[in-house]
């Protein structure tokens, strides 16, 4: 029978390399020091890739693709969310998709991003607005662009927008953005 | 229901990193300053306590799942029932409330609430990040996930909806971070001018870096107890504060996760399903909202939280309360951004939807003796946020909503000067306040009355 391996292979790096102070001795005088003892903090790394289904508002994104902007609309009222969902909260009721790409369109609120979560700093500055579309009941966030980030003022509520859409589509929200009429 | 008390509080110390103790070692902190503070040893608590509930947001930032169980091991109180609650920006109040049902159903008389939050083991841009995926990670992340923007969306709409300044938003800077000033628990104990607060480096237009509140590791522990759990505890030796402090309201709201999702009511439905008593019953404020529906208001829109209304109104009811402004001694409200705590003022009830930002300016919500270095056109009727809040104090999520009440079981024991080492930020015979914890762009909102025994 083959010898099992009775040690782990040591590999290079790893923190005792750098010398960690330790008492020599381990008598409860020593041993007490270690209560001064600076905290030893390490890196963690965390990395995942996740499959992440749109599920029922899959086809939302597939417009997107096709330069369509859709909508969810209940059956039963016509209440109508700009961000789609697959059932009313009101009736209960299965929503049924309709196109909105022609609809007038106008910023109901915005922001300029001057800082941002790590994913999107290489980006900033960027404008987050809020659209309005004639006939919708909710709002849509989405990014405007055709507007200087650096001279932001409240003048821009209320401006006329259009949608654009990536040509070459990501799957993701930003693949419609908005410039002014 | 049964009466609940609230008896005492501990806060560890709120801090940009405490990289000196893991989590379980901070929430001891404030777990033994809670027992402390009531003269009972740790095991004589330890034996009589029943349960806990716990408190934190995100397992992503301590990079553990089941966090809870390990501060409830630390802490010596298996296996007594516990449970962890999260609600995002919310989850230190519904950790509150939740301690509060356990007693007041019966099914304890002793439950321990602590909560905590380690921010600090990540950048702060990561930790934006991690934040931000309580939004809608298919439509709302993806564009730009970013809380300071979110709420900057919100209040530029409500600066062109209802006139409110980035000056009277600075107030609410100034305000907190001079109350702070005098609370050796907080974050930052800084005095600022408005020109401080504007000249900050922009982070979302028009909210500048002290608008908005800071990251911070830290925790916080609360004793709720029965009447028959405070026979216990002084039949043990416990040397409770008196006046007891007693939960007397308890709201809860919620709201749609998407911010745009939020409906757009007319004033007729406003008026029945959302105005308070007080609204409802003035003819000057129902021509006023009439005036301001006719203008293009539609509620709650982005400028409102419904959540927060909501269960303003619930706790308020419960509580008996029909003109907060005036019948409250303090409140102690969620200012994660200044925006965010004009837009409450409204929520809540101290001021009509739309007059927040003049509201935040006359002085009315400032804490009466303390100078601010401001000309402050009338005198203190309601302090709001006396200890600092969120931008101040700072805001390790899982513990807010449990500070606030503290801070305000201080407040209504006449305890300030001890606990602060500072008495300027008692509020002259407090007999009720109220905390107010929110998640979100408003989607939960938590509101708890506490009231001074007579």
């Amino acid at each position: 029978m083959a010898k099992l391996p009775s040690r782990r292979d040591e590999s290079l790096g790893g923190y005792i390399v750098h010398g960690l102070p330790f008492p020599i001795d381990s008598d409860p005088e020593s041993l007490a020091f270690l209560k001064k003892l600076a905290p030893i903090e390490i890196e963690q790394e965390y990395k995942i890739t996740y499959l992440h289904s749109y599920g029922q508002d899959s086809p939302w994104f597939a417009g997107l693709t096709n330069r369509r902007l859709l909508a969810s609309q209940d059956p039963v009222h016509g209440y109508t969310y700009a961000t789609p969902r697959g059932h009313d909260m009101y009736s209960g009721e299965e929503t049924n998709w309709i196109d909105i790409t022609d609809r007038p369109a106008k910023v109901h609120a915005f922001t300029v991003c001057y800082f941002g979560s790590e994913e999107f700093l290489p980006e900033t500055p960027f404008v987050l607005a809020l659209v309005q579309l004639e006939g919708v009941n909710t709002l849509l966030l989405t990014r405007i662009m055709g507007v200087d980030p650096h001279q932001p003022s409240l003048d821009w509520i209320g401006m006329p927008v259009t949608p654009r859409f990536l040509r070459n589509s990501k799957l993701k929200p930003t693949d419609v953005y908005f410039i002014p009429s | 229901m049964r009466t609940v008390y609230a008896i005492s509080g501990g806060v560890s110390n709120f801090t940009k990193a405490r990289d000196d103790k893991n989590f379980q070692g901070i929430v001891k902190e404030a777990y033994d300053q809670a027992i402390a503070d009531i003269g009972l040893d740790f095991p004589t608590f330890t034996h009589l306590v029943d349960g806990s509930v716990a408190s934190y947001f995100s397992d992503h930032f301590t990079r553990q799942l089941m966090a809870g169980i390990m501060a409830q091991d630390y802490l010596g109180l298996i296996p007594k029932p516990s449970h962890r609650v999260e609600g995002g920006g919310a989850t230190g109040g519904i950790c509150f409330q939740e301690a509060w049902k356990s007693v007041a159903s019966g099914h304890m008389d002793i439950c321990a609430a602590y909560g905590f939050e380690t921010m600090s083991h990540v950048e702060t841009w990561k930790g934006n990040e991690f934040i931000a995926l309580a939004s809608d990670v298919s439509f709302d992340y993806p564009v730009g996930g970013f809380y300071s923007g979110y709420y900057a969306m919100m209040v530029t709409r409500h600066m062109k909806e209802f006139g409110t300044t980035v000056e009277q938003m600075a107030m609410v800077s100034v305000k907190n971070h001079r109350n702070a000033y005098h609370n050796q628990y907080a974050q930052k104990r800084e005095r600022l001018t408005i020109a401080d607060v504007r000249n900050a480096p922009m982070v979302a237009w028009p909210l500048t870096r002290l608008d908005i509140c800071v990251m911070s590791d830290g925790a916080a522990a609360s004793i709720l107890v029965s009447e028959e759990g405070l026979r216990k505890l002084e039949a043990a030796g416990a040397q409770i504060k008196r006046p007891l402090v007693k939960v007397t309201g308890i709201g809860r709201g919620t709201d749609a996760m998407r911010m745009s999702d939020r409906p757009h009511v007319d004033y007729d439905f406003f008026m029945e399903n959302y105005a308070t008593e007080q609204e409802r019953s003035s003819d000057e404020t129902r021509a006023y909202y009439k005036h301001l529906w006719d203008h293009g208001t539609r509620y709650p829109g982005v400028h409102s939280f419904r959540a927060g209304r909501t269960a303003g109104n619930m706790a308020y009811k419960m509580a008996g309360i029909q003109d907060p402004l005036h019948e409250l001694d303090f409140v102690e409200l969620h200012d994660a951004y200044t925006s965010s705590e004009i837009q409450t003022y409204e929520d809540i009830g101290l001021c009509r939807y739309g007059e927040g930002g003049p509201f935040a300016a006359s002085g009315k919500a400032f804490v009466p003796g303390v100078d601010y270095g401001l000309q402050l056109a009338e005198a203190p009727i309601c302090p709001v946020n006396p200890s600092g809040g969120l931008i101040a104090c700072g805001h390790p999520v899982g513990a807010t909503g449990l500070m606030q009440g503290v801070f305000a079981i201080w407040q209504l024991q006449g305890s300030i000067a001890e606990h602060y080492g500072d008495a300027a930020l008692q509020i002259p015979n407090a007999r009720k306040g109220a905390i107010h914890s929110h998640a979100g762009t408003g989607t939960y909102v938590t509101y708890s009355i506490l009231e001074r025994e007579n």
